[in-house]
């Protein structure tokens, strides 16, 4: 299927649905999102690891898709900023961000908001300094993260769980 | 009917695009048959180029190649002088000075062959810092390395050394600060000769890439066309630069007749971009013993890199808030901006004032511990009230209580019981605390008659569906304008907020309302936008279409009966200075901004007396900065200033070798994190100014100002040793520590 040189074929599901790709062993998963698959949310802040823009959900995990090569996502499940609202509902993290003032620019936003996405996934009622953990890997050049931490806050008064100051 | 809109944290306009990933920036977007663009830069700091070789391995044939002589107009970016060349094509005054572009629709290629170019250059003695450029060790600038001196003189500062009780010295340093927006810098040009050039990209000043634009390609205003799409942050560092990497986009798109897409990956920008000027600063102080100012002597000097850029316009508002919130009888301030072989020092926000700022600040509480008084305690004797005036002579016209702020900021972060038990606690302790605060003004607008050259149009139309549309060339970059103008207008029109939109910042669309910088969009644009508005209705009005309190709907009847019968309704406004403003750019006296937002900041710090690590624990920002439009961006601005200007104290460390950016990494330059930033606690004092729209002023640049001197204040209280440069790393406390020991 895959006949071009050095090419291979990767398999992964992004945001639900299957795809089954021809691409290069190494090339980047963010590459692969950006370019192959055209979904443009995922943003390159630094390609190295540092800055957090690239994130995305692998199985749940939240990694830099700069630091992932194609290969490593076969047979995985991919979840990325455009696979999170439900269908035109806003998921309550994207609600929260938008009521909060968490996004400026909003370069650092699809990135950010999967890494609360996963913390609140981890821990349900995160502490201020759970959420200076949790958020440490993704930076943010606007905001000075307060209305960050303010929509993580948000979220767990809707779901009507609390967080410890 | 009054501030139905103004003063609420209504949602950002484009919020919802940018939390699901919708909102495209320049690098989401891709032209039908588009090649990549690249630059090949200099290696060396200053020299004469001898030739350019491409090298084997690469298939040459397939690569669009342009240099100097491939420019069709002047190779120059224009902006206030036509020094700075589009490409270098003798000589290079800077490492990273562009040289060759090329592009190739094979970016991994493309890639190899940039690296496959071998410059030929045969090197020049070159001045690295500001005392090798003030001694004239090379003439690399001119005749003299100088871009531009400033003197303000008031009163008489000679004869007031002879009545001083004290006289107080002191030097300070400021480093460079790389803005590190996180979206690198991009463009994508279409260009040729029967169009001309059309340039999408990441910006905050469209009007000033068309003005490069015009004059590197030689054609009439008519035939540029710049676009600004979502922008990832700018903070000044997408003020000037933009316009070179526009030009190298479209050059390379003229020559190939394809659409050039050049993006700079995170080590180009950092080390090819413009980043704020480092800074020296003198103090003389004449103090009586009752603490009072009776002459300040102050000597800044900010290093401006290769060319002239903006430093001429960075080193007049760094002199203008050189002698801060205070009244002094007695001013002198010497200012220059010099030349060094490093790349153009560059807008960033705050704009020359947090490097005079840092070192008044610093100076003064060296003063209060000269005369014997706490460091508010002097403040307090010498703070600026109404009536009074500036350095340049400005009489301040407006309500200004220095005073008031100062202990509200103080009460809000227990300032007094805190310096107490910290001196208490420190002893014996491995953990010191401590306490510092510093007091501060930022002028809103453009300097003396700088708005007043600029002359901004902005444009409301009202459209045929019952809509106003703003147009303007303002540029959301993260701030807000686009929500904030939306709300002014709302509030003008007695209209919802959703029914106001936006026009795209497209010199092909909208007026040239001046750049979005300077904390101006909101106080400048803003009131046009406010009296733009008002012009649409009163010509509704006027033309019996519309009775003077209407509702939306009635609104929307009315224009489009209007738009049936006379065609679009379009209404502009043009800036005018309020009354009573004057400047003298020759003696650099007047009234040098319309308005101020007054400010005083609190920072409570740990220092790890093993480690010297330094955390800030707490952040109190106190300021009046007239009516804030929207509490939720105004907050916004104020805590994303702080924790920027928290970098800028203790973590950002420009690593220079030969005027190289040795670090331009995201790994080895470290901006604050989530971890670093302690709670920053916002209270704003809302005074009304009474030319602002709704009565607001501007605040966007003001927490860049104080942030780093009050941290470093604090960090003198606790460990007892004054520091007079930033940024303050541990290894500068340590070397501090031992000397003091000795
Ligand atoms: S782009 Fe992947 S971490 Fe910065
Ligand atoms: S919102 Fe701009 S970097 Fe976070």
């Amino acid at each position: 299927m895959c006949d071009e040189r050095h090419k291979v074929n990767v398999t992964c599901r992004v945001n639900g649905r299957e795809y089954t790709l021809c691409v290069f062993p190494l090339m980047r998963l963010l590459d692969v999102l950006r370019e192959e698959l055209r979904l443009t949310g995922t943003k390159e802040g630094c390609g190295e690891g540092e800055c957090g823009a690239c994130s995305v959900l692998i199985d749940g995990e939240l990694v830099n898709s700069c630091l992932v090569p194609a290969l490593q996502v076969n047979g995985a499940e991919i979840t990325t900023i455009e696979g999170i609202a439900d269908g035109d509902r806003l998921h309550t993290v994207q609600e929260a961000f938008i009521e909060a003032g968490g996004a400026q620019c909003g370069i650092c936003t699809p990135g950010m908001i999967l890494a609360a996405v996963s913390l609140l996934g981890r821990m349900p009622e995160p502490s201020e300094e759970d959420m200076r953990a949790g958020l440490a890997g993704n930076l943010c050049r606007c905001t000075g993260y307060m209305k960050i931490f303010e929509a993580v806050a948000r979220v767990c008064q809707k779901t009507g769980t609390k967080v410890n100051a | 009917m009054a501030n139905r809109l103004v003063g609420r944290a209504v949602p950002r306009k484009e919020g919802g695009d940018k939390v699901t990933g919708k909102a495209r920036y320049i690098d989401d977007l891709t032209f039908p048959g588009m090649l990549y663009g690249a630059t090949v830069r200099s290696p060396c700091a200053r020299g004469r180029i001898k030739g350019i070789h491409f090298e084997g391995g690469i298939p040459w044939d397939g690569f669009t190649i342009v240099t100097a002589t491939d420019i069709p107009g002047k190779n120059c970016i224009v902006l206030l002088s036509d020094d700075h060349p589009g490409l270098a094509q003798r000589v290079v005054n800077h490492p990273e000075e562009p040289i060759v572009l090329l592009a190739h629709p094979d970016k991994y290629l493309l890639e190899e062959a940039r690296r496959s170019v071998r410059l030929e250059i045969e090197s020049l003695p070159a001045v690295f810092t500001i005392e090798e450029s003030l001694a004239r060790k090379e003439i690399i600038w001119g005749r003299d390395n100088i871009f531009k001196s400033i003197r303000v003189e008031k009163g008489n500062v000679d004869e007031a050394w002879a009545q001083a009780d004290f006289i107080v010295e002191g030097e300070y340093r400021t480093g460079a600060q790389e803005q590190l927006y996180i979206e690198p810098n991009g463009m994508i040009a279409v260009a040729n000769p029967q169009e001309g050039v059309t340039v999408w990209g990441s910006m905050q000043c469209p009007y000033y890439v068309h003005k490069a634009l015009v004059c590197l390609f030689g054609l009439p205003e008519s035939k540029v066309r710049v676009i600004q799409v979502e922008t990832g942050g700018g903070f000044g560092g997408k003020e000037e630069y933009p316009s070179m990497i526009a030009g190298h986009a479209a050059l390379l798109a003229w020559k190939s007749g394809k659409p050039v897409k050049l993006i700079y990956d995170r080590a180009e920008d950092m080390a090819a971009t413009t980043k704020r000027h480092p800074s020296r600063t003198r103090h003389r102080t004449a103090v009586s013993k009752e603490g009072k100012l009776l002459a300040m002597e102050i000597e800044f000097v900010i290093d401006g890199g290769a060319y002239m850029t903006l430093s001429p316009v960075v080193l007049s508002r760094g002199t203008i808030h050189a002698a801060g919130p205070y009244h002094c009888p007695n001013i002198r301030i010497q200012s220059r901006a010099v030349a060094t072989n490093a790349p153009p020092h560059g807008a960033f926000r705050g704009f020359g004032a947090p490097q005079s700022t840092f070192a008044l600040e610093r100076h003064l509480n060296k003063v209060a511990r000269v005369v014997g008084l706490s460091p508010e305690e002097l403040r307090r004797r010498n703070f600026i009230r109404e009536g009074q005036s500036t350095a340049t002579g400005q009489v301040i016209r407006e309500k200004v209580d220095m005073a008031g702020l100062m202990e509200r900021a103080f009460e809000l972060s227990r300032y007094y019981a805190k310096t107490q038990r910290f001196a208490e606690e420190n002893r014996g302790r491995r953990d010191k605390k401590g306490i510092g605060f510093a007091c501060f003004l930022h002028g809103a607008g453009f300097t003396g008659s700088g708005e007043k050259y600029l002359a901004s149009v902005v444009g409301v139309e009202a459209t045929p569906a019952g809509r106003a549309r703003i147009l303007a060339a303002s540029t959301e970059i993260g701030q807000g304008a686009n929500t904030i103008l939306c709300q002014i207008a709302a509030e003008a029109l007695g209209l919802e907020y959703d029914q106001i939109e936006m026009a795209s910042p497209d010199t092909g669309v909208v007026p040239n309302s001046g750049p979005t910088v300077a904390s101006r969009t909101c106080m400048i644009i803003g009131k046009l936008v406010e009296s733009a508005c008002l012009a649409v209705k009163q010509t509704l009005v006027g033309s019996g279409l519309l009775k003077p309190d209407y509702s939306p709907e009635e609104f929307f009847r009315a224009c489009a009966a209007y738009t049936q019968k006379c065609g679009p309704l379009k209404a502009f406004s043009q800036y005018q200075p309020p009354p009573e403003i004057h400047w003298d750019e020759e003696k650099y006296r007047g009234d040098a901004y319309s308005a101020y937002a007054w400010a005083v900041y609190v920072a409570e710090v740990t220092v790890d007396s093993l480690t010297y690590e330094v955390h800030v624990d707490d952040f109190v920002a106190v300021q009046e900065v007239g009516k804030v439009i929207n509490p939720v961006l105004g907050g916004g601005q104020i805590e994303g200033g702080v924790a920027q200007a928290i970098g800028y104290a203790l973590f950002e460390n420009v690593v220079w070798q030969e005027g190289r950016m040795v670090n331009s990494q995201m790994t080895n330059y470290i901006i604050p994190t989530a971890a670093d930033v302690p709670r920053i606690r916002t209270y704003f004092d809302e005074v009304p100014y009474a030319h602002g729209p709704a009565g607001a002023k501007g605040l966007g640049e003001l927490p860049m100002d104080g942030t780093a001197p009050a941290i470093v204040n604090a960090i003198e209280d606790a460990l007892g040793i004054g520091l007079d440069q930033i940024p303050v790393l541990p290894e500068h406390l340590v070397e501090l520590l031992e000397v003091s020991r000795v």
